[in-house]
């Protein structure tokens, strides 16, 4: 028997399709082990997300609320996961690659002892073991690799593994959460400034449109910004573009960035550099503009377009409002 | 204040399309790429540079900072490379990449910190040749110290006691305040001119990027020392928790088609890839 546990952290009872991903991979790895999975969610409130939680397929839900806990400090949800693991008979423990996530996860690796492997792309199954496809070197080899602890712990890819349709009603049962340990007095939580944006999530949109360096200042991302209301996008960018001070880390694609795969991701002045490529590969239809013909994006876009992106972009826009009519 | 920042050598980054994968599987090559500092451990000597300099780019430091690597005898170049950029001195810790794991790095890096007794544990969230972004949390579990990860920005008051974090998270960026001995893992923005605030540098800003080495910089971390060290003398268990059993390459997306205007590329999207 080998149970699997899914960890995640939830903000303003909201749901992310992350879960759902990180349900269809741990319903994968319990057919493999022959097992269950169950899934262990951590909030200050999570009155509104139970219901929606239990239609990740899990054979239970367990419910974590403390006042303390929307904070999301490593030195606090690592005992809290630990309890869980320990008091169920889990060989594996497992989280969408969310920052939470990968703050958390390495604290309770070392904590219980356990191997770790981040970023998980694919999991295979054979002889009695686990093998997780990870991406390394800037998404130029992929690392296939077995932990040797009797727990496992493991963040996944969520654009990796297609989301679980919601159905059923697991049970629920409420966690008794133990009191902080002496480290969480080491730490205080601040405060959270939320990054402005009125658009999709860039890790779950469905368009992306980003910009790199090509874009030249940080005032003509409004261009792209504009195509993107239009869009219903998110909006992106490179790290050269993070780098060049035209837009907040947040935004950034890329393997020590955000890794996303939207239906259509269009890269604006942007060279593919492979630190970006790695975050965006998965995308299914990628859209290049870029004046440089020899640009390395082109080598991976579906539709390429050479062009001066800075009067593209606006026709672009103008074309697609024109469809939307 | 002393602080100690583990410094992992890595190949080129910037031509990481180079490494190769051996024949068997079995391992990953970077012949002919130049080793250099892991970038985001080269940004946390920067910003434990710039933490403890009493004037911008002053090079007087209110402390110690020591540099450490796990690695061959020769990445001694990349720790005196950290060295000319300012640190004081060095450690290097002689071990094999391919049978170290993130849990054998933070065990090494923890029976270095009883022994150094630093105060603060400042280094790179993640190595760009493994990408696992483990090493900081762990370690800082293994001490029972609080953890900063993802730093943007840091704010440190003149006591050198504690250091408010501008953490990078999903969304947005969250603020933790951290009482000293802490581990802090640091991001791209934390040096940007404004990255770290030490409080007696005043409103100064500092240049975009980490430091260059000055040729002063250079001949005097000639005479730094390095002390190197075994695993075994720090008596570390050094049985791996994860294994790599082979590399592949990813699959690769194809080149699709250039298409030679706007309005073609909008077709296209329509009626061929129906995604508008």
């Amino acid at each position: 028997m080998s149970n699997i546990l899914i960890v995640i952290h939830v903000t303003d009872n909201e749901v992310k399709k992350s879960v759902f991903s990180a349900a269809a991979f741990a319903k994968q790895a319990a057919a493999f082990a022959g097992g269950s999975y169950s899934l262990l969610a951590i909030g200050s409130d999570l009155s509104g997300a139970t219901a929606k939680l239990a239609t990740a397929g899990a054979a239970k839900v367990y419910t974590a609320q403390a006042p303390d806990l929307g904070n999301a400090l490593a030195e606090r949800l690592a005992p809290i996961i630990e309890q869980v693991l320990l008091a169920g008979s889990f060989k594996m423990v497992v989280s969408p690659a969310s920052s939470v996530a990968k703050d958390v996860m390495p604290r309770l690796a070392a904590r219980i002892g356990a191997g770790m492997a981040s970023e998980v792309v694919g999991l295979s199954f054979d002889a009695g073991r686990f093998t997780y496809l990870r991406p390394m070197y800037a998404g130029n080899v992929n690392g296939a690799v077995q932990i040797d602890t009797p727990i496992e712990v493991v963040t996944i890819r969520p654009t990796e593994f297609e989301a679980l349709a919601p159905s059923g009603t697991s049970p629920v049962e409420t966690v008794a959460v133990p009191a902080p340990e002496p480290v969480a007095a080491k730490i205080e939580y601040l405060g959270f400034e939320k990054a402005v944006s009125t658009r999709p999530d860039l890790a779950e949109a469905a368009i992306v449109v980003s910009g790199g360096r090509g874009m030249k200042a940080k005032e003509n991302f409004v261009i792209l910004e504009e195509l993107a209301d239009l869009l219903g996008a998110a909006v992106g960018a490179s790290r050269a573009a993070v780098d060049s001070g035209f837009i907040h880390n947040d935004f950034q694609v890329g393997q020590t960035g955000k890794i996303v795969a939207p239906n259509l991701y269009i890269a604006c002045g942007i060279s593919g550099a492979l630190q970006h490529v790695a975050g965006m590969k998965s995308s299914r239809v990628v859209v290049a503009i870029n004046k440089d013909e020899e640009a390395p994006i082109f080598q991976i876009a579906d539709y390429g377009l050479v062009a001066d992106l800075f009067k593209a972009v606006p026709e672009l826009t103008a074309a697609v409002r024109a469809l939307k009519g | 204040m002393k602080i100690l920042v583990p410094v992992k050598r890595v190949a080129d980054p910037d031509n990481a399309n180079k490494v190769k994968i051996s024949e068997d599987g079995l391992h990953v090559t970077s012949e002919g790429l130049e080793g250099k500092p892991n970038p985001f451990d080269e940004y946390a000597v920067e910003t434990a540079l710039r933490i403890l300099e009493d004037g911008v780019g002053s090079g007087n430091l209110r402390g110690e900072v020591v540099v450490v690597t796990i690695g061959p005898e020769d990445a001694s170049r990349e720790v005196r490379q950290c060295l000319a950029m300012g640190a004081d001195r060095g450690i290097l810790v002689v071990g094999d990449d391919e049978r170290l794991d993130s849990s054998i790095v933070a065990k090494v890096l923890a029976k270095l910190v009883e022994k150094e007794q630093p105060d603060l544990v400042l280094m790179g969230k993640q190595a760009v040749d493994g990408d696992s972004n483990q090493t900081a949390q762990s370690l800082a579990q293994l001490l029972g110290w609080p953890q900063a990860t993802f730093a943007g920005r840091i704010e440190v008051p003149a006591d050198l006691a504690s250091a408010v974090v501008t953490r990078e998270v999903d969304g947005g960026a969250a603020k933790v305040k951290v009482a000293f001995p802490a581990v802090i893992s640091v991001d791209l923005r934390i040096v940007s001119p404004t990255g770290v605030d030490n409080t007696v540098c005043g409103q100064k800003a500092y240049q975009e990027g980490p430091r260059y080495a000055s040729l002063k910089g250079i001949m005097k971390a000639k005479k730094k020392p390095i002390d190197q060290i075994t695993m075994d003398q720090l008596g570390v268990d050094q049985t791996l928790k994860v294994r790599t059993v082979r590399f592949t390459a990813p699959a690769q997306r194809k080149a699709g088609v250039k298409v030679d205007s706007v309005e073609t590329l909008v077709a296209k999207l329509r009626d061929e890839a129906r995604v508008l």
